[in-house]
């Protein structure tokens, strides 16, 4: 069994909690629906994100440099980091610098991806998740399971247990508002001591050199108006070309995530308030390379609205810890092979490839077509298991020889127990562990053709 | 017209009556059936693994046979997107795209090229409809439910069309049966459970009959429904539209 599929396995064993699961996101991609039927210019809005998008992958070096330009100017100080640890040691010297001990952070699936806050915790640095979501993980110890609803796969009961051990609320007292409250109060007296903030970024203009954040909690806000550093993280692929492009992306990322006209705050930062700093540092780690694979590139358009996990059956009934990378879902399947085949050769094959996530996606990636050729990807570089390939290639041989096929088929039906692998491969067990075999028939369609048609 | 008529695989070994259903459904309709013996598989199962590479004689092997004819038409959306999707991976010979332009569903041939007004087929029975993905969303025989614009349906079209049935709504129009190939024993907790929440759909809209244009997902619906000894009948859209009875 593969990692995906062990894990799948066990999540599903509670088959209670998965409904819950399953129904919590099925709702949230109704709520995706609901939002986008109100507006005529949906698909048009899609089509034109897409081709922004497709124009910025395709211009990226002149953007970046202007966008560095333009934030130079604005008194921004800029960084680049190649990969995930230059991206902690320019943070870091930054926090040195300020002599910075206590760090918040708003959601940020790229500091999640470069491990920032292991690195930060290491050098004793307290660094506080401050979206709702992510503080309930984060005092979990877990990774998100989601990039835009990072605690879905926890109920409430579980939150209000956790928040009497950490924060000492009451026992037994789930009640969303109260529990709302009590982190608010915990995080306030958080963004008040702090000495840093850090943020991600969700679109940063090249035209102006501003970085844009979407939350719904306003903790981009809280964290950068009151610490006297503020350092907004990006990668390379988030930029924009114009601020007019802005309303195309503000109008699809949040309904698309969680069916919002967008989000409560839409924060534009271009310049560091008088006497403190911003920085924002700009970070590669592997995209440039991801950028020149043909076939795979367009995933680079992503927004992270999480849409495509809503919508996938696997996801929604194996929960985003099965997918045991960064990003989760459809489109985590596509994106972590690009960092390491072997590890997630997995990842491409928890997919029915039904093709939903690719009709939700705002920006028109289109997912399914990239697992299919991932799989492709798989085979070429030896990383399917021999227990797959020795069946299929026996089965290609079968299907290449019609009169061993016509031969064959005839036993198959006369003891479906030595079936040669036309449908089921080698794998009887997995099909037989929760269901039936088909009834097999007296005559296949080629005989009774044969007998009826007088061929 | 010469239609060469392609059955998958699988309905040759297990599913014959969808295949008969199929041929007789274009001969009332005029058509000079052609069946090449020597046909295997559209090669899906191997691509779908990874494996496509391995394909490319069968996809030959194929277009070749059907390269006379001046359609194909096979009972399963899944296979014919296949053909056209898929086989771009081969060098694009005559009958590559012969096969590749002219390959088609049933229910879509019926709708599109035919351009059939009415069937001969009565079938008194409450259907729910299993919208399969790659008809769905790679051809767009429905309105995949994600999508905001206007598609209208040919399963509903030519299902409208059989006398006496009642056409089920459904929870969720168009989720996955979790069949997906060889999927079905890779990730065998997920698509038996995608199968059994797709059954549950079904029986709390007291359907009947559950149908769909594919018979892959059917075979899974129809293997989980078995062991649970409970839920709908199920039978081939072929079946329903060539008037055969339960």
């Amino acid at each position: 069994m593969s990692q995906h599929s062990k894990r799948a396995d066990n999540f599903i064993k509670d088959e209670a909690r998965t409904d819950w699961h399953d129904k919590a996101l099925w709702h949230v991609r109704e709520k995706r629906d609901a939002s986008a039927e109100q507006l005529p210019e949906w698909e048009l809005l899609r089509e034109t994100a897409s081709q922004i998008k497709d124009n910025v992958l395709s211009n990226l070096d002149n953007y970046l440099v202007q966008f560095e330009t333009e934030a130079k100017k604005n008194g921004v100080i800029v960084h680049w980091a190649e990969d995930a640890a230059d991206h902690n040691r320019i943070i870091g010297e930054i926090l040195e610098k300020h002599n910075a001990r206590k760090i918040v952070k708003s959601k940020s699936m790229l500091t999640e991806e470069c491990k920032l806050n292991d690195f930060l915790e290491e050098r004793d640095i307290e660094i506080i998740d401050t979206d709702l979501g992510e503080r309930i993980i984060q005092l979990r110890k877990e990774p998100p399971s989601h990039v835009v609803l990072p605690a879905i796969h926890i109920k409430k009961e579980e939150v209000g247990e956790l928040f009497h051990q950490k924060l000492g609320t009451e026992k037994d007292n789930s009640d969303p508002t109260y529990l709302t409250k009590a982190a608010r109060t915990h995080l306030r007296n958080k963004f008040f001591e702090a000495d840093a903030a850090i943020t991600g970024v969700n679109f940063g203009i090249a035209e102006t050199g501003g970085v844009v954040i979407c939350t719904n909690e306003g903790n981009a806000d809280m964290g950068c108006h009151s610490a006297p550093v503020q350092i907004h993280c990006m990668g390379i692929e988030k930029l924009l070309p114009k601020a007019e492009h802005l309303g195309v992306f503000i109008r699809l990322l949040a309904r698309s995530a969680t069916g919002q006209p967008s989000t409560i705050y839409t924060s534009h930062y271009h310049q560091p308030r008088p006497g403190a700093e911003m920085h924002v540092v700009i970070v590669d780690n592997g995209r440039s390379t991801h950028l020149g694979k043909e076939d795979f590139r367009n995933s680079l358009k992503c927004i992270r609205c999480g849409a495509c996990m809503n919508t996938c059956p696997i996801y929604r009934r194996s929960g985003g810890h099965s997918y045991h990378s960064t990003i989760p879902g459809p489109i985590g399947a596509i994106l972590s092979p690009n960092k390491n085949l072997k590890e997630y050769s997995d990842l491409p094959f928890a997919s029915t490839l039904c093709g939903s996530c690719s009709n939700v996606c705002p920006v028109k990636i289109d997912i399914h077509e990239q697992l299919y050729k991932w799989r492709q990807e798989i085979y070429k570089n030896n990383e399917l298991p021999k227990s797959k390939t020795i069946p299929l290639k026996i089965t290609t041989k079968v299907f290449e020889n019609p009169s061993v096929y016509n031969s064959l088929g005839k036993i198959a039906r006369g003891s479906l127990r030595n079936l040669p692998g036309f449908m089921i491969y080698n794998n009887f067990n997995a099909w037989g562990k929760q269901r039936d075999l088909p009834d097999a028939p007296k005559e296949g369609f080629k005989q009774w053709y044969k007998k009826n048609r007088n061929e | 017209m010469k239609v060469g008529l392609f059955v998958p695989c699988y309905i040759d070994q297990f599913f014959p009556e969808v295949g008969i259903a199929t041929l007789q459904l274009l001969e009332k309709h005029n058509c000079e059936v052609i069946f090449p013996n020597q046909q295997t598989c559209c090669g899906q199962p191997m691509a779908n693994s990874g494996m496509e590479q391995e394909g490319k004689k069968i996809y030959h092997d194929l277009a070749y046979l059907f390269f006379s004819c001046e359609y194909i038409v096979a009972p399963s959306p899944s296979c014919v997107h296949h053909i056209r999707s898929h086989y771009d991976i081969v060098e694009q010979t005559e009958e590559i795209k012969h096969l590749r332009k002219q390959t088609f569903d049933i229910v879509e041939f019926l709708v599109d090229v035919l351009k059939i007004d009415h069937l001969e087929a009565s079938f008194p029975h409450r259907v729910g409809l299993h919208q399969s993905c790659h008809g769905l969303r790679g051809m767009h025989l429905g309105k995949p439910s994600e999508l905001m614009s206007n598609i209208p349906s040919k399963w509903d079209k030519v299902l409208k069309m059989v006398n006496g049935i009642d056409l089920a709504m459904l929870n969720r129009a168009d989720e996955c049966c979790g069949f997906g190939g060889t999927f079905a024993v890779a990730e065998e907790a997920v698509s038996v459970k995608m199968g059994k929440d797709r059954l549950a759909d079904h029986n709390q809209n007291n359907v009947e009959v559950l149908t769909s244009g594919d018979m892959s997902c059917l075979m899974h619906l129809q293997g989980i429904a078995k062991r649970q000894k409970s839920g709908p009948k199920i039978v081939h859209i072929a079946n329903i539209l060539n008037g055969d009875q339960l």
